[in-house]
């Protein structure tokens, strides 16, 4: 890398920023990648195609509006400038973040507005831009249900193999398992859905019918589905939100103070009362932080819910059987995508997405908010 | 970290009856655990491998596109899906990549106040946002407000919303890691902090950030949702990004599940396992090229991960 003087690359670093800044409208997308020989201000060009509010994009601006003090000030123009690109890339961040907020609901406004339905109460999903009539009740209650069920499924086996890997196995091997489950969460959801439904749902069958003998339990009512059912959707779900509970269980349990595990041993337990004195107790936040960024997961999880669950017919009762199939948030969003041609009906579906938005943002809030506070306490 | 040996020799000895009882137990289960979750994995790899061999071997799946191709022909490829998701991945690289190692840099090297706060508050949030949200935004902006029409850019875009997190929270870690000596080093020198940034804490970090992209490239790839709702498939090759209907390996896949349902609703036909035909004269190579096209997807998502896994045994600062 040829060394350069730090005032020219200033200079350079400014007018290249005041060029940018006067380009804002007609973002330049050249493909500039990172490469850390490229001036920075660079990259605040590559960064605004993306600048959907430029209001969000103040600070860099702020930082060269100050180019012109003099001398004395030049090493520090170079901090501010960059500075400034760095805040100014956070703050697009959290721009972006209010940004989905705020266009879901202004996109979903006329519809929900329009709505004959009560939004929140009612079982109705039609679209019919004469007369809207559309409520979340079904959505929310497949949404919900099969989430929970790939939970309750993946947390307990997550816990094993977290403990597995850092209590158990011997290092080497650790490392070899850990790479295993990430490897379940690099395959691709599509894929997921495509073996949920035409390799395991059919071999689950026979499970299906064993819970049938138990139909005095609403859940296990047989609602005539063979296939595509909320179960089958929830075990296939908790396969995939396996490894980020696993990573958080795993991160957690490896961060146990080691005097804590010698003072256990010392104690004379057993490993298991080791891990029960030790290991878990510290561990606990972390695992239903874990748990329930699994949840999050789970509840937007589009297109393997989409290719497994089949849609029960319109205007059939409402069940709370998990043999019955139905259509998430997500997966009603999808399997509707193509008539999205109406702004009216396309707000329907906004509207039920910003529904999915808040619930996934509440999940995700309260499982960060969690392991923030144990991260206080430590 | 891990276990600590000497002790257990002790508790070996220890336990007895209900405990000892309890102690395998547990033993039994964790391993039982990770039993169950091995067989998933390997049945679903063993499946895509299995049924999508014979389509991806066969001559021209990756030089050719599916023009012109319906379910009962023979033939075709997956070049024009391959290249669809090469752009679209690649444009969405290169929004993300600068603007999140921008915020980790923000976040490791000015962090501490307010800002920093809420960025990384934001930052998880984004990464549990559900791409389906991730597509509804985009068009709700590009296709809804300002009339856009279904293009593989707006796919791209709302794969940035996904990419970014990903590449903020490895090169966080990165930058974290890098010593704080070698930046004292460097201000002990007169260099400002910029330049300390640019020149000694970013070129230290590069290959666990080159790690971090290359797995955020790696998640983004197989993401359906966003493609579904914001450009649609076509079986002909387009390489422009910016407008007209293109192809991508989910998106082909979707395509073909679509014709396989076609072919199992009555009027069409399949051939059975032995490569008989069922009801009716008119085979159905939907499942071929299916399980074929998923093959080339986890092929090539698999390829990254090592990748990247390569990548990070160059670590400066993690060795």
């Amino acid at each position: 890398m040829p060394e350069r003087d730090a005032m020219t690359d200033d200079e350079i670093g400014a007018r290249r920023l005041a060029a940018g800044q006067d380009e804002v409208e007609p973002p330049t997308i050249a493909g500039e990648s990172v490469h850390h020989h490229q001036e920075k201000p660079v990259l605040l060009s590559s960064s605004e195609p993306l600048a959907i509010d430029p209001l969000h994009d103040e600070p860099p601006v702020v930082g060269a509006g100050e180019t012109s003090i003099g001398g004395s000030g030049r090493a520090r123009i170079g901090d501010r400038i960059f500075r400034g690109l760095a805040g100014g890339a956070s703050g697009l961040i959290i721009a972006l973040v209010a940004l989905i907020a705020v266009f879901l609901v202004i996109k979903a406004w006329p519809a929900l507005s329009d709505d004959k339905s009560n939004f929140l109460l009612s079982r109705d999903w039609s679209t019919d831009t004469s007369t809207l009539r559309f409520g979340i009740v079904d959505l929310l209650w497949a949404t919900v249900v099969v989430s929970l069920i790939a939970m309750i499924l993946a947390f307990p086996i997550s816990i094993g193999i977290a403990l597995f890997i850092t209590q158990y196995a011997p290092k080497r091997v650790s490392k070899g398992v850990a790479y295993v489950i990430d490897l379940l969460a690099a395959i691709p959801s599509i894929i997921y859905g495509i073996w949920g439904i035409t390799v395991l749902a059919p071999k689950l069958r026979p499970v299906q019918r064993f819970f049938y003998h138990l139909d005095f339990i609403p859940l296990f009512k047989n609602r005539g589905f063979a296939t595509g059912t909320i179960f089958d959707g929830g075990i296939v779900l908790a396969v995939m939100i396996l490894p980020i509970m696993t990573a958080i269980s795993r991160d957690v349990f490896a961060r146990t103070p080691r005097h804590n595990i010698e003072a256990a041993w010392a104690l004379g337990a057993t490993r298991w009362e080791m891990i029960r004195l030790a290991v878990l107790p510290y561990g606990r936040a972390g695992v239903v932080s874990g748990a329930m960024l699994g949840l999050g997961r789970a509840l937007g999880e589009t297109i393997a819910i989409t290719l497994i669950l089949s849609k029960p017919a319109t205007g059939s009762p409402f069940t709370t059987s998990i043999f019955n199939g139905g259509e998430t948030f997500a997966s009603k969003i999808a399997n509707n995508a193509a008539e999205f041609e109406s702004a009216k009906s396309a707000g329907a579906y906004i509207a039920a997405g910003l529904v999915l938005f808040v619930l996934t943002f509440l999940v995700n809030a309260a499982a960060r908010a969690i392991v923030n506070r144990k991260k206080d306490f430590v | 970290m891990t276990t600590i040996s000497a002790p257990s020799l002790l508790s070996a000895k220890k336990g007895s009856g209900s405990r000892k009882f309890k102690n395998s137990l547990a033993t039994v289960l964790v391993y039982l655990a990770f039993g169950i979750a091995l067989v998933p994995l390997v049945w679903l790899l063993y499946t895509v491998i299995d049924r999508g061999w014979k389509a991806v071997t066969s001559a021209g799946w990756f030089t050719d596109t599916q023009r012109g191709v319906t379910f009962s022909d023979k033939g075709g490829g997956v070049w024009h899906a391959i290249l669809g998701t090469l752009e679209e991945v690649a444009f969405c690289a290169v929004i993300s990549v600068p603007i999140a190692i921008l915020v980790a840099i923000y976040l490791v090297e000015y962090g501490g106040g307010w800002l920093a706060r809420v960025t990384t508050f934001m930052v998880d949030i984004l990464t549990g946002v559900p791409s389906i949200v991730a597509a509804l935004f985009i068009y709700a902006v590009f296709l809804a407000t300002f009339n856009g029409q279904f293009a593989g850019v707006y796919a791209s875009l709302a794969l940035v919303l996904l990419m970014v997190p990903v590449i903020v929270r490895t090169s966080e870690e990165m930058l974290k890691l890098v010593p704080n000596e070698l930046r004292e080093a460097s201000y002990a020198l007169g260099v400002p902090k910029w330049k300390t940034i640019y020149r000694i804490v970013l070129p230290t970090a590069f290959t666990g950030i080159t790690t971090g992209v290359v797995l955020g490239i790696a998640r983004v790839a197989g993401e359906t949702a966003p493609l579904l709702v914001l450009v649609k498939y076509t079986p002909n090759l387009n390489g422009n990004l910016f407008s007209g209907f293109q192809a991508s390996l989910p998106l082909m896949i979707k395509e073909q599940v679509n014709n396989l349902n076609q072919a199992n609703s009555g009027t069409a036909y399949h051939l059975d396992a032995n490569g008989n035909r069922v009801a009716g004269a008119v085979a159905n190579y939907a499942p071929d090229r299916m399980w074929g096209a998923a093959l080339t997807l986890i092929a090539i998502v698999m390829i990254l991960n090592l990748i990247a896994r390569f990548v990070g045994r160059f670590n400066k600062v993690t060795q």
